[in-house]
């Protein structure tokens, strides 16, 4: 399922589309059965089940299930990125006062799940604690928000958001799946509560858990949607070998796992299940990059750094490594197949991108010479996931090799990777861009001077870039959108060389067959709240 | 061989009778031993082929070659290639360099320590004896992988941090057998006319305790260096050992291995047996060697 | 004897002590911190004044000798603290996994018992025939195949083979029910790693017995036995077995206690959620009080299985007993 190439980029006009559409209905395929214990495998745990805080998938799927949020991606169109449905909301709402006022309305009678009341207040409590984190606790997701100038419930079942400007991106922040809705009480008690517990409104109660080994949920007969779930309960079973999932899911201890698949071991699923096996594909809104820092000699040097990325051979790269890895097309600072994104023709003219990668390679080298540096040794850090970093890794290093550039690699787990890409402590670190909701004027924000973005490894700071990054933002006149994007990414992968895009991501998501209503989208972190997902069996 | 029961009972060389030739000892010890000669030879075949190696493999083990991903074994690659492309017998062939590297490294480094330990533990005796036995406890207490673990997670991976991680929870386990060794030589009657005559403890522990211990101290290193394989190949496949794209046996067997074990299942199997066989061939020697000293078992 | 008993009840404090020095040492020597690997959620944005907040409410801007003294005294009254990374009750997160890690244990090496025994004593009586080399080849490949390629080949074979013989694929459960629940559920689970470790830990068990075995045959009393005209198998079973029995003893006790925590690569494999696998996501995430906690309880079992080990060893052998 890959995404139309007829979106219509975010507007107000779009939005009104969206609304009709969610109410189309189901399609037209065998009806929903009620029952069924849905099990699912999960390859990581959470530090936390604070949905506020983490960023990892590995909340998401077990614990999205157990709560509301405000609006979302649509169930049944998850992969487009304007098509958003309400969850908690009546409505979509239409902005007004220049497009910076949103006014939402409450559904009636939605209770948590220990019967106390859902209101306005509990949405506004939950949201002012992601977009102005209180002191002492930690918000991932402030820099999506910083258009908005204040949340409020005048009554009991209204929330209205003020911006501080018009912004085409606040929606698409808005039905970011980790926006769980919290009950106000809770966290007047403890602020930190939702840590370690869960209380939602979800369409699944939290029925217990094994440290390290499953979370469990079951029905939640009071959700505000009639007729779902249709599933009695479900488990999230934690492995962490991919061998290991791969051998649940044909063995059927497990009927699906949400991140993806390689092409190799779903080759084999097909082989071995036939057509007990539904295979699902779709373009991913994950990127993995490499970033040197520009900090550490040589790489403070623009020509080193652009002489890494000249020697990358994408276009072969792409063939090679979508047959064993959930690496594929090849894209720049926006993902593949968006209006906003560079064409093939535009991508050929930045480094990195020539049609011809041996004259690519003789100008790195050519540069190194020139900068002094042509023996270059260094460590690339890495990330200990094999799919697809190991993977990525290995062939950067090989590239490299071929203009005469010996590297090592390190790999680290998940929770030293990322202390170290905020210490800056590496000479090429493999970075990542993972976003929920195709948002791509917001999306790039992750190659902001390193004081400004929230997720910038690189050590550098940029002003001219971070101008363009606002005043695309500012603006809602999409060709002018695009002509800036343009600019921006000429300058994040040419000019200044800070970052460099590798291949986007492509997800493969094979799953037992009797598992239906569930979607794929380009993002593990979306339409995971298991709502319409039954079992056909 | 010979020499060490002599000294045992004599406290000099005699020559009396002529040493027997290297070659016929080791033919003799061949034949009684024929799994320790197997093994033996296992081993010297694993260091040729690891000194070697750059003649031997007959591609570059790093290169990737995308035409080629997993191809079954055939006259173009022996083995096979795994799944970037890369030659899997060029991978084993200098694979074999790191395990022996890593292996002996950590093996020989850490019985030496033990050896020391062990030794010095023995001949004190009395409340050097009680707190280094002590402490040699604590250090056993920690189940090898989890010490190794500790040591990568401070240190980093790499092979040389492996090599830091395996070796040191060997030098307990060394020290261990070395000193029980060591007690029994201490109580013989001529170290206490060394001291008599006033010999210091350094020429002592050097010139007379020491070589007694050599034999337990010899088998130790080759039980080691299996054991140094294997660690560093489960280490390797938590992904805390040795790094893509530096071929290493148990690298080979993480990660792409385990996807394609049906499909492509020589990625998995070479190395695994390449493994089993090290492994192997230095147990079988180390019994031969342990059986050969051990002269109550010599004798049926 | 009850001089001895003392003695080695006594002995057993330094070690543990020592054992959580080290544990604690090497922890802090580990770059890094719970505190901004739990604060930084992902990779995004970190607030330093909820760094200090976390460092302050686990105790670690306190200096290096109080939090030490605290973790030993905690210790000493069994009150195991909340685990830096997850904040819940150690006690609580180590229950369930223990439980699984002991009857992995258990069953392993009752495994290697069953194998090592038998096999030792025919590699013994058989001395370097053919039946030897064979039982001896069997038992070191043991040890020589790396455990998760046996693992990974077991799962493999039995996927296929249950499709092939049955139609349908079958793999052992991914999840833990604890035995007097399900009893076939979990023996479904535990059986094939406790088989591949068993199998493992029998070959050094195997030897021992056999050189034991081999060594007691020697003996001035096995040759009076077999010149009264004893057959051979009874003088094994009456007199020579049990006496060799004694070195074997020692290394099952060894190894038993290096199941309970070392067995990290097997959990890997048949995802298991052992000890082994705590061990190394505590390990990782820089959690030291989870960490210390495990270490002190593999520690623990270690020097109180040496001790009873020990103490059978006395019971068995007077000449030790009277030292």
């Amino acid at each position: 399922m890959n995404l139309s190439r007829y979106l219509k980029p975010v507007s107000v006009a779009a939005l009104g589309a969206a609304v009709a559409f969610s109410f189309s209905g189901i399609s037209a395929q065998a009806a929903p059965k009620q029952g069924g214990t849905l099990n699912f495998v999960v390859p990581d745990e959470p530090p936390s089940w604070d949905g506020h805080r983490e960023t990892t998938f590995a909340l998401i799927h077990p614990f999205a299930p157990f709560y509301s949020v405000l609006i979302k991606v649509n169930p049944d169109n998850p992969s487009s990125p304007t098509d958003f449905v309400c969850d908690l909301c009546t409505e979509m709402p239409t902005p007004t006062d220049g497009n910076k006022t949103y006014t939402f309305k409450i559904k009636q009678g939605v209770k948590f799940h220990d019967g106390s009341p859902l209101t306005a207040h509990d949405v506004v409590a939950s949201f002012k604690k992601i977009i102005f984190p209180p002191e002492g606790t930690t918000s991932a997701r402030v820099a999506y928000f910083v258009m908005v100038e204040s949340v409020e419930a005048p009554d009991d079942h209204t929330v209205v958001f003020k911006l501080k400007y018009p912004s085409g991106a606040f929606l698409p922040a808005l039905a970011t799946p980790f926006n769980f809705i919290y009950s106000k009480a809770k966290l007047a008690e403890d602020i930190r509560w939702y840590e370690k517990n869960v209380m939602g409104s979800g369409p699944f109660k939290f029925a217990g858990r094994e440290a390290g080994a499953y979370v469990r949920g079951e029905r939640n007969k009071d959700f505000h949607v009639a007729g779902q779930p249709y599933l009695d309960g479900f488990e999230a079973i934690f492995s962490n070998k991919q061998a290991v999932q791969v051998q649940a899911v044909r063995g059927d201890r497990a009927a699906i796992q949400f991140r993806g698949f390689p092409p190799k071991s779903t080759e084999d699923l097909v082989n071995a299940l036939g057509k007990d096996i539904t295979v699902q594909e779709s373009d991913w809104n994950c990127v993995l990059l490499f970033t040197p820092n520009h900090k550490k000699k040589p790489f403070d040097d623009a020509r080193v750094r652009r002489a890494l990325t000249l020697a990358v051979d994408r276009w072969g790269g792409s063939q090679s490594l979508s047959r064993i890895a959930i690496v594929k097309a090849v894209g720049g600072v926006v993902f593949p197949g968006h209006p906003l994104a560079a064409t093939k023709a535009e991508l050929q003219q930045i480094p990195g991108f020539w049609p011809d990668i041996n004259k690519s390679r003789a100008e790195a080298k050519r540069l190194l010479q020139e900068a002094g540096v042509p023996d270059l040794k260094f460590v690339l850090w890495n990330r200990a996931v094999d799919q697809p970093y190991t993977i990525v890794g290995t062939w950067l290093i090989d590239q490299w090799r071929q203009i005469g550039v010996t590297v090592e690699q390190k790999m680290e787990p998940t929770g030293p990777f990322y202390a170290r890409l905020r210490s800056a402590e590496f000479d090429v670190t493999v970075d990542f861009n993972c976003q929920s909701v195709v948002n791509p004027l917001l999306d790039v924000g992750k190659f902001l001077s390193e004081d400004v973005g929230n997720e910038s490894y690189g050590a550098y700071v940029d002003r001219d870039l971070d101008k363009i990054f606002e005043t695309m933002n500012r603006t809602s006149d999409e060709a002018e959108q695009r002509k800036l994007m343009r600019q921006f990414e000429k300058r994040v992968l040419d000019v200044q060389a800070h970052s460099f895009v590798t291949l986007w991501w492509n997800r493969i998501i094979p799953h037992r067959a009797y598992v239906k209503g569930w979607k794929v989208s380009p993002s593990h972190y979306l339409n995971q709240d298991l709502a319409n997902v039954w079992l056909d069996k | 061989m010979t020499i060490a029961t002599d000294l045992d009972t004599r406290g000099e060389l005699t020559d009396e009778r002529k040493e027997p030739s290297r070659l016929s000892a080791i033919g003799r010890f061949a034949r009684r031993n024929p799994l320790g000669a197997a093994g033996g030879v296992v081993i010297i075949v694993m260091v040729l082929v690891a000194v070697f190696a750059d003649f031997i493999a007959p591609y570059n083990p790093v290169a990737n070659a995308f035409d080629r991903m997993h191809e079954p074994p055939g006259l173009e690659n022996w083995l096979g290639t795994d799944q970037y492309g890369r030659d899997v017998f060029s991978r084993i062939v200098y694979g074999a360099r790191t395990a022996l590297l890593v292996g002996f490294a950590s093996s020989f480094v850490g019985a030496t320590f033990g050896l020391v330990l062990g030794v010095a533990s023995a001949y004190f005796s009395g409340k050097i004896d009680l707190i280094l036995q002590r402490i040699i406890d604590i250090f056993m207490a920690f189940p090898l992988i989890i010490m190794a673990l500790a040591v990568i997670a401070i240190f980093g991976t790499g092979a040389q941090n492996v090599i830091i991680a395996i070796t040191i929870p060997f030098i307990p386990r060394c020290a261990r057998v070395v000193r029980s060794s060591a007690l029994a030589i201490r109580e013989l009657p001529y170290i206490d006319a060394a001291r008599a005559n006033g010999f210091s403890h350094t020429r002592i522990i050097l010139r007379h305790m020491v070589p007694n211990v050599m034999a337990p101290f010899l088998i130790m290193i080759t039980a080691f260096v299996g054991q140094a394989i294997l660690l560093e190949a489960s280490l390797s496949y938590l992904g805390l050992g040795v790094q893509e794209p530096t071929p290493a046996w148990g690298l080979m067997l993480q990660g792409g291995a385990e996807e394609y074990a049906e499909s492509a299942p020589w990625i998995a199997i070479f190395p695994g047996i390449a493994i089993s066989l090290a492994v192997f061939g230095f147990s079988l020697f180390g019994d031969a060697l342990r059986d050969e000293f051990d002269p109550r078992l010599r004798s049926l | 004897m009850y001089q001895y008993i003392l003695k080695r009840l006594l002995l057993m404090i330094p070690t543990l002590l020592g054992a959580g020095l080290l544990v604690f040492l090497l922890l802090r020597l580990v770059p890094g911190d719970v505190c901004i690997l739990r604060m930084t959620g992902g990779a995004g944005y970190v607030d330093p004044k909820a760094i200090d907040l976390c460092r302050s409410e686990l105790g670690l801007d306190r200096s290096y000798a109080v939090q030490f003294l605290t973790f030993i005294w905690d210790f000493v009254r069994f009150d195991f603290g909340k685990s830096m990374w997850t904040g819940r009750p150690i006690v609580e997160e180590v229950g369930l996994r223990f439980e699984l890690s002991l009857q992995i244990a258990i069953m392993a090496t009752l495994t290697a018992i069953l194998l090592a025994i038998p096999l030792g004593t025919i590699s013994a009586v058989k001395q370097n025939t053919w039946i030897d080399y064979v039982v001896r080849g069997f038992s070191i490949a043991g040890i020589a195949m790396p455990s998760f390629w046996l693992g990974v080949l077991i799962i493999l074979g039995l996927l296929i083979t249950t499709k092939s013989v049955f139609g349908s694929p079958w793999m052992p459960p991914i999840k833990y029910v604890p035995i007097w629940v399900d009893p076939l559920y979990n023996l479904s689970m535990t059986i094939f790693p406790a088989l591949a470790t068993g199998y493992r830990y029998s070959a050094v068990a195997t030897r021992m017995t056999r050189s034991a075995l081999l060594e007691v045959l020697r003996e001035d009393y096995v040759r009076t036995a077999r010149a009264k005209g004893l057959i051979q198998k009874l003088i094994i079973r009456r007199h020579a077995l049990g006496n060799a029995l004694l070195p074997v003893v020692t290394i099952i006790g060894i190894e038993f206690a290096f199941l309970m925590g070392g067995l990290v690569v097997t959990e890997q494999v048949f995802n298991l959620n052992g000890l082994g696998k705590l061990f190394v996501a505590s390990v990782t995430h820089h959690d030291y009080t989870m960490t210390q906690v495990l270490v002190m309880l593999v520690a623990t079992i270690f020097v109180v299985t040496n001790f009873v080990v020990d103490i059978i060893y006395a019971w068995l052998d007077p000449r030790i007993r009277y030292k």
